[in-house]
């Protein structure tokens, strides 16, 4: 159910926006991947839960965000995303 | 290493002395000054994830105090331990969380509220002065706790927002009750659930929209309501403007904000936020058994268990020897009211009860005072133990289950006789 008269509030996106901006991922191997991320989140979701998952732990993430939230996430590209996010963001 | 990692290793530094009772007199030197935004170290916990800790900042949104931020798309904004040392949380202070990045805004001459569902007679819709006009005004004060509050002093940690303790708040609501609404229209005898639609929506058409459902018994209990104001103020625009569901004494989860849309069912609700969100190991935890979600390991989590927080004091505070120790805080449960809460200065040998502030409703965060005398210098360890009516404590160590949920460890803070 989409009720019409929603919309996205605008007044909250056009500070916070702003401020999300400033949060940057680290660079490495596979950076790149993690764009199709920011669809539905902003990143600092990453670097909140760094850092105690292993790449196990960062491959079931990604793979809940592709099978319960349909995110768009090629299955090719799955194995890399997951080593970007266990080597910049998980256990040290 | 830079200013935040330093402060990460001592803490990390004090956190292992509190695991063990002989580092005591290693902690005079760390007085709790300077501890990073939102750090639950800070409060005698476990600290949340290194990560989360260096990316959090104080930061406003739109009708709200700077609160801590945890993530700013979809905005999941904490509140800050000083604005927990009033039994009513500000509406401005209050914590705000969202599933989906689609924050409704909703002009409320536009908005419509929606029943149906197989098991309600007559459908209807109302606008929110036909709610107001057509059914008696109810006011409740109640706790409003997200279930994952605590979530970051899970040890091992585990994924999931982050939160420290405060994601939680009380107000007095005020709205009607969801059982005049119900009634008014006829629930059918096969009626098994009422399935609650929010008006947020998800950046992608394949996310699982989000819609809760209560047992056909609670969403008829004289306490839940349709609210619209809350502490005497419409809602705000992050906190369900303009109605919201208010399920005093369950989770957060279910007080569905913006709500648009109310159906009566047959068969449980199987979406995502039901089946397989919010849930628990089967059994493990005391609270309200929701029967028609119940899986064979499985069930969702409904009810708050029984806990307390320590608002006055910080881990490793000074404090001069003479001047009495004021332990202050709050107490809160599910939905039986507060029966006692115990304060041990001695790491738990002894405790004595507290005062208790004024009696608010059984669903209201209950303060809590106790003078401890500090005649000795050296270190003490400060602890708070709620007890509700119905007989449940606080544990003493952590029930770790997957998601984060049910943390209400006892709080153990070091405090410096000096």
């Amino acid at each position: 159910m989409r009720p019409l008269m929603t919309a996205v509030l605008m007044a909250l996106a056009t500070g916070a926006l702003a401020q999300e901006a400033k949060v940057q991922l680290k660079d490495g191997p596979g950076k790149d991947k993690a764009a199709v991320c920011v669809a539905c989140h902003s990143v600092d979701y990453i670097a909140m839960n760094s850092r105690f998952m292993t790449k196990a732990g960062w491959t079931a993430s990604i793979n809940k965000m592709i099978n319960a939230f349909g995110a768009p996430v090629a299955k090719d590209d799955v194995d890399a995303l997951a080593t970007y996010l266990a080597d910049q963001y998980g256990v040290p | 290493m830079n200013g935040v990692d330093e402060r990460l290793a001592q803490r990390r530094r004090l956190l292992a002395g509190a695991a063990g009772a002989g580092t005591l007199a290693a902690l005079a030197s760390h007085p709790v000054l300077g501890a990073p935004v939102g750090s639950t170290g800070a409060l005698g916990f476990a600290e949340i994830p290194d990560g989360a800790l260096s990316e959090q900042v104080l930061q406003s949104l739109p009708g709200k105090r700077p609160l801590i931020k945890k993530t700013y798309r979809p905005p999941n904004f904490e509140t800050p331990i000083e604005y927990l040392r009033s039994v009513i949380t500000p509406n401005d202070t209050f914590f705000v969380r969202w599933h989906l990045a689609g924050i409704p805004r909703v002009d409320a001459g536009q908005w419509r509220l929606a029943l149906g569902g197989d098991s309600l007679q007559t459908p209807r819709t109302y606008t929110l002065d036909e709610l107001r006009k057509d059914f008696a005004p109810v006011e409740i004060t109640a706790v409003c706790q997200c279930s994952g509050n605590r979530r970051g002093l899970f040890v091992p940690h585990v994924a999931g927002v982050e939160w420290g303790v405060g994601a939680m708040g009380n107000a007095v609501w005020r709205g009607v009750r969801l059982k005049d609404l119900l009634n008014r229209s006829g629930l059918k005898a096969g009626a098994v659930e009422i399935v609650f639609n929010g008006a947020d929506t998800a950046p992608l058409d394949k996310t699982p929209d989000f819609v809760k459902s209560l047992p056909v018994e609670i969403a008829l209990d004289d306490n839940t309501l349709i609210a619209f104001a809350m502490n005497g103020q419409p809602l705000p625009p992050l906190n369900g403007f303009p109605a919201r569901l208010v399920v005093p004494g369950w989770t957060g989860t279910y007080w569905v904000k913006a709500v648009v849309g109310i159906n009566a069912v047959s068969t449980p609700e199987s979406n995502f936020w039901m089946k397989t969100a919010y849930r628990l190991p089967r059994g493990r935890y005391p609270g309200y058994a929701f029967k028609s979600q119940q899986a064979e390991t499985t069930e969702p989590i409904t009810t708050m268990v029984t806990n307390s927080l320590i608002t006055s004091l910080g881990f490793g505070q000074e404090v001069p020897r003479g001047k009495p120790l004021v332990v202050k805080g709050l107490a809160w449960d599910g939905g039986s009211g507060i029966d006692r809460v115990e304060v041990s200065s001695d790491g738990g040998d002894r405790w004595q009860r507290a005062r208790l502030g004024r009696d608010l409703g059984r669903f209201s965060f209950r303060e809590f005072e106790h003078v401890v005398p500090t005649r000795e210098t050296g270190a003490m360890v400060v602890m708070a133990r709620a007890t509700s009516r119905s007989g449940q404590t606080q544990t003493d160590a952590l029930s770790h289950n997957p998601a984060g949920y049910h943390h209400n460890v006892i709080q153990r803070l070091f405090v410096q006789v000096v």
